[in-house]
């Protein structure tokens, strides 16, 4: 046996044999035929093979995942069908005498080359799904099998270099037990995949299709990021045990699901999830989530060629506050630049983008992208409990900019006959230091304050948390941090104000007492963490914690912060 | 004798994705040739990457030709499905 180790991505234990999905050796060479009509008979078979797999995969998707996943199928389905296509591949066997394969190689390349030319994101997609296709057909032309991730019928773990949104969106989780990939981590797609639709993975392994073979038997442990290759029969046990523990654990969570969030000694806090798309809030819902504490809008920005309208934008927020009902949803307005870029906005490229133009410096110029943003949100606001927040605001003037920017637009909103929400709160995110050390000034304006740790952290210490070798500073439990933390709340508090937190911290075992003792209000997290945070709060008592409160305050150092956390928690 | 019509694009993001997918299939279920002309090209209706490869945008005026058997019913459904998809009028 032997064992690697990587990210764990998605939480449980699965133990089955290897399916390895990689596509097979696809060159050819390229013939003289004699017999052409023999020849456009083989493709027409081939085409007609893949179209029917096709045709089953969409219908996989559409049950396991719903119809957006199953969309790109039938987009596939329409190139293999396209007689734009398929036209001169036959003409091209006819008139060249060549065989099919070399025709279809051809033929699509010039496809190929031509979308991926285009001026056009959409468009160098596409080149994506006629390459998908091309490799199908092919496959069935040289008789080699394809793998095919959604016929799969006995219990597998799959094995990949990495798995593609397309091949995710195959995946049967009746049969698929687990996955582990070489590459990739706790946020790209294939691990967010995983964990909605909640199998083990482990990511990012490096090696692991050149270690294990097809049939191996694997254990994939995605709580903590193992993958055993040929386990001992006590190994297999023990993880079968690790694994009934882990159930016996998501049944105790389960069964807080509908439970309010209460200290032991009778504190309620509000635990809310962290989303991007409405297709989230199932999962927020499913995990006992009270609200949303933090709905990114990005994406609805991102993956395009273009802003989105207002339209799209509207439905796409209605349907998250019609889906969570009367419980708080906590918008942030459009946060772009840092490391996430808009190609179609042609931003200058910066030294430091971080520190440069991004979030709400970025919409006070553009106030037109603003403003389309601000009057879909407003226009949505009547199905819901909408709250909307300012990203990276760093001085009282942003606020009352963007602030008065929202109000102007409501009113435009009234005037022209629209109904829009009279108890909107209007909050920040409380990322820089600088808002952090006056939140008392910015208490008396704001409704609300939702501390982003991530960014916080690295501006407080001056530590780019996308560079490895100054990532020891990423500390979250530093007292500096906790001071900024304890002040931002205190200043809420004073003036009859709630705070909030959002980002990896607020979900975090170590820092969930230290929060609890300051008076955090509501803690914003990754939907799936939910459940154990409000398992591990039921046993703390707030009083307790806030007596500790000086103490950690006035600590030295981040560990021992984490130390004295640890053995008042038990952890 | 072929029919035809021309349309106004009035969709703001003019004709994205999935409108042509439906736009595509149904062109695809009649037996008559059928093209569509905008900016002086023409490319054929039932080739989602002909459709797409236009990049059809919000004001265009486009022309839809059916050729063949069924051609007045493939071009009424055809401009039924632009309207019904909220593409043109």
């Amino acid at each position: 046996m032997s064992q690697l180790t990587g990210i764990a991505a998605s939480n449980g234990i699965a133990i089955a044999k290897a399916y390895k999905l990689a596509i097979p050796d696809l060159s050819f060479d390229k013939k003289k035929v004699d017999d052409t009509s023999t020849e456009v008979e083989r493709l027409t078979k081939a085409l007609e093979i893949s179209k029917s797999e096709l045709e089953k995969i969409k219908e996989h998707a559409r049950t396991s995942l719903g119809d957006e996943h199953a969309e790109i199928f039938s987009a596939h389905l329409l190139v293999l069908g396209d007689p734009e296509l398929i036209n001169p591949i036959k003409d091209k066997i006819e008139s060249e005498q060549v065989n099919a394969e070399f025709a279809l190689d051809e033929t699509a390349q010039m496809f190929i080359d031509m979308f991926e030319n285009m001026d056009n994101e959409y468009m160098r997609e596409r080149a994506a799904d006629i390459k998908d296709v091309t490799k199908r057909v092919m496959a069935h032309l040289l008789a080699v099998s394809f793998p095919n991730p959604a016929l799969i019928d006995e219990e597998v773990i799959v094995i990949a270099e990495d798995l593609t949104p397309s091949d995710t969106a195959q995946l049967n989780k009746q049969f698929v037990q687990g996955f582990t990939t070489n590459i990739g981590g706790r946020t790209s797609h294939s691990a967010i995949m995983a964990r909605s639709l909640e199998i083990p993975a482990v990511v990012g392994t490096k090696t692991i299709t050149e270690q294990a073979k097809e049939g191996d038997i694997l254990i994939v442990d995605g709580i903590d990021g193992d993958v055993i290759i040929n386990p001992t029969e006590d190994e297999i046990n023990e993880y079968q045990k690790k694994q009934e523990n882990f159930e016996k654990q998501k049944q105790e969570w389960a069964k807080l699901k509908d439970e309010p969030t209460v200290s032991k000694d009778g504190t309620h806090v509000e635990l809310v999830a962290n989303i991007g798309t409405p297709n989230d809030v199932e999962g927020v819902i499913n995990n006992g989530g009270e609200g949303v504490g933090l709905y990114r809008t990005e994406f609805l920005y991102m993956g395009k060629n273009e802003l989105p309208t207002e339209d799209e934008q509207f439905e796409a927020y209605k349907s998250v506050l019609e889906q969570m009902g009367d419980k708080p949803v906590v918008v942030r307005t459009l946060d772009i630049g840092g490391d996430k870029e808009l190609p179609y906005l042609e931003l200058p490229e910066e030294m430091n983008p971080f520190l440069g133009y991004r979030a709400i410096r970025l919409c006070l110029e553009r106030d037109d992208i603003f403003r389309t943003q601000l009057r879909a949100l407003l226009r949505a606001s009547t199905y819901g409990n909408l709250k909307i927040m300012f990203p990276m605001i760093a001085t009282l003037d942003e606020f009352r900019q963007a602030k008065a920017i929202l109000l102007e637009e409501k009113e435009n909103l009234t005037n022209e006959g629209t109904e829009v929400s009279d108890s909107i709160e209007i909050g920040i995110m409380v990322e820089i230091p600088s808002t952090a050390v006056i939140a008392r000034q910015f208490a008396k304006e704001v409704d609300f304050f939702s501390i982003g740790t991530n960014d916080l952290i690295q501006y407080t210490l001056a530590a780019d948390r996308m560079n490895e070798r100054v990532s020891y500073l990423y500390q979250p439990y530093h007292p500096a941090i906790l001071n900024l933390v304890n002040n931002v709340i205190e200043a809420a508090h004073a003036e009859g104000k709630w705070a909030g937190m959002c980002g990896e911290m607020a979900g975090d075992s170590i820092a969930i007492p230290i929060l609890l003792g300051l008076g955090l209000d509501e803690f914003s997290m990754s939907a799936t963490s939910i459940l154990p945070a409000r398992t591990q709060i039921k046993d703390l008592s707030k009083e307790e914690l806030a007596s500790y409160k000086e103490q950690l305050l006035s600590m030295d150092t981040a560990d021992e912060v984490e130390a004295f956390v640890r053995e008042k928690t038990n952890q | 004798m072929a029919v035809e019509k021309t349309v106004t694009i009035t969709d703001e993001t003019g004709v994205h994705a999935r409108p042509a997918t439906v736009l595509v299939n149904k062109a695809g279920s009649f037996a008559s040739d059928m093209n569509l002309e905008y900016n002086g090209k023409s490319i054929n209706l039932k080739s989602i990457m002909g459709v797409m490869s236009l990049g059809i945008p919000q004001g265009a005026e486009i022309k839809i030709i059916a050729d063949g058997s069924d051609e007045q019913e493939a071009l009424d459904a055809v401009v039924e499905v632009i309207k019904s998809e909220g593409l043109g009028e």
